[in-house]
């Protein structure tokens, strides 16, 4: 009988469908508990079913190689969803258009000191090569972040985590420093989160007020936009 | 049903316009061998299509221009469970972790720093342009 089942657990375990599966089992069960927690930042499904899968991999022996290519029938679906996000952010172009004086100095003011603010203290802490391509498009959204970081010869997993981290630093750190600063314009509140913090800022700007999230994705998208153009220009100049 | 075939024949395509604009977008990338990834390009793309489209409706119809209900569908669907996307790739991060150990320090203090004075940055200057009046 345990001859059988371990027989069986072996052929599951080399089966691609076994990476699909737990994935997408993972994120459901993490974004349950997400909800019930009332969507706490620090809750992340992302982070916390990466944090599951990783130690499934560890206490099975199945290499990321293996799980990978189950999961990979979901990484492909980044590119198509990159392209989906000309939806939202067409919808937003009239908020841009009553905003773009204050966006044309603030968003590429956030970007810069986002990426190239990161890049130099990482820098300076004694980072190397690899670390500051894949910390540099922290700030933007996921599918961006890990397009820029593979250009740049970053390692895209860990701009994924880096990339949540952010988002999780920023909707928790973001509003009460915000408040702190006198900043209580809900239209300034959202860029400022959106920009920053991508998607995770923007939900939690959501939670704020309905202008103040329309102004977070507005900034979300125009951020990725920027960072795609500007971050590996800046990079090919800095050699 | 053939109004029921004629949606999923959209939604179909709405799927083949995304896939058509992301291999455009990573074939422009190619030929000009721009640094920009291919995918954002394709979204440019369909941005520039879509506003061109919604600027011809406007013109021909006096009306607001809205996104095709189908590619609506297939956007809000694709987006609604954008975060399950990025898991596989994040998983990767266990082949990258006595390199995340060894500069946990400088990744950690680049975060917290550069997070918050971006969020500071963004913040008070879009507040001091808000506040300004328009010229």
């Amino acid at each position: 009988m345990m001859a059988e089942l371990s027989d069986i657990w072996v052929y599951l375990a080399r089966d691609p469908l076994f990476g699909l599966t737990l994935t997408v089992l993972a994120y459901l069960a993490a974004d349950r508990v997400y909800r019930r927690l009332g969507m706490h930042p620090l809750a992340n499904p992302v982070l916390w079913s990466v944090i599951v899968l990783a130690l499934v991999l560890r206490g099975t022996g199945i290499s990321y190689e293996r799980y990978f290519e189950g999961a990979q029938f979901i990484h492909v679906l980044l590119g198509p969803a990159t392209v989906a996000l000309a939806v939202p952010l067409y919808r937003a172009l009239s908020t841009l258009r009553r905003q773009w004086r204050g966006l044309l100095v603030a968003l590429p003011a956030s970007v810069l000191v986002a990426s190239l603010g990161a890049v130099a203290l990482a820098w300076a802490l004694g980072a190397g090569q690899t670390t500051l391509a894949s910390v540099a498009p922290k700030a933007v959204t996921t599918p961006i972040a890990m397009g820029i970081s593979e250009r740049l010869g970053g390692l895209p997993s860990l701009t994924a985590v880096l990339v949540i981290l952010t988002g999780i630093l920023g909707a928790v750190l973001g509003p009460p420093l915000l408040s702190w600063l006198k900043v209580r314009d809900p239209r300034a509140r959202g860029v400022a989160l959106g920009a920053a913090a991508h998607g995770i800022g923007t939900a939690r700007a959501f939670n704020e007020s309905a202008e103040t999230g329309a102004h977070a994705s507005l900034a979300m998208g125009l951020a990725g936009v920027l960072t795609a153009i500007l971050l590996p220009l800046a990079w090919m100049a800095m050699g | 049903m053939r109004s029921r075939i004629y949606i999923y024949v959209s939604i179909l395509s709405s799927i083949a316009l995304l896939l058509v604009f992301q291999l455009a977008g990573e074939a422009t990338r190619h030929a000009l061998a721009l640094p920009i990834p291919g995918p954002v390009l394709g979204m440019l793309g369909l941005l520039l299509a879509l506003a061109l489209r919604g600027a011809w409706l406007r013109w021909r119809h006096q009306a607001a221009a809205e996104v095709p209900p189908a590619l609506e569908q297939v956007a809000a669907t694709l987006l609604g469970h954008l975060s399950l996307l990025f898991v596989p790739a994040g998983v990767g991060v266990v082949t990258h972790l006595s390199l995340l150990a060894s500069e946990a320090v400088p990744l950690g203090a680049a975060l917290v720093v550069s997070t918050l004075l971006a969020v500071a940055v963004g913040g008070w200057l879009m507040a001091r342009a808000l506040r300004s009046p328009a010229p």
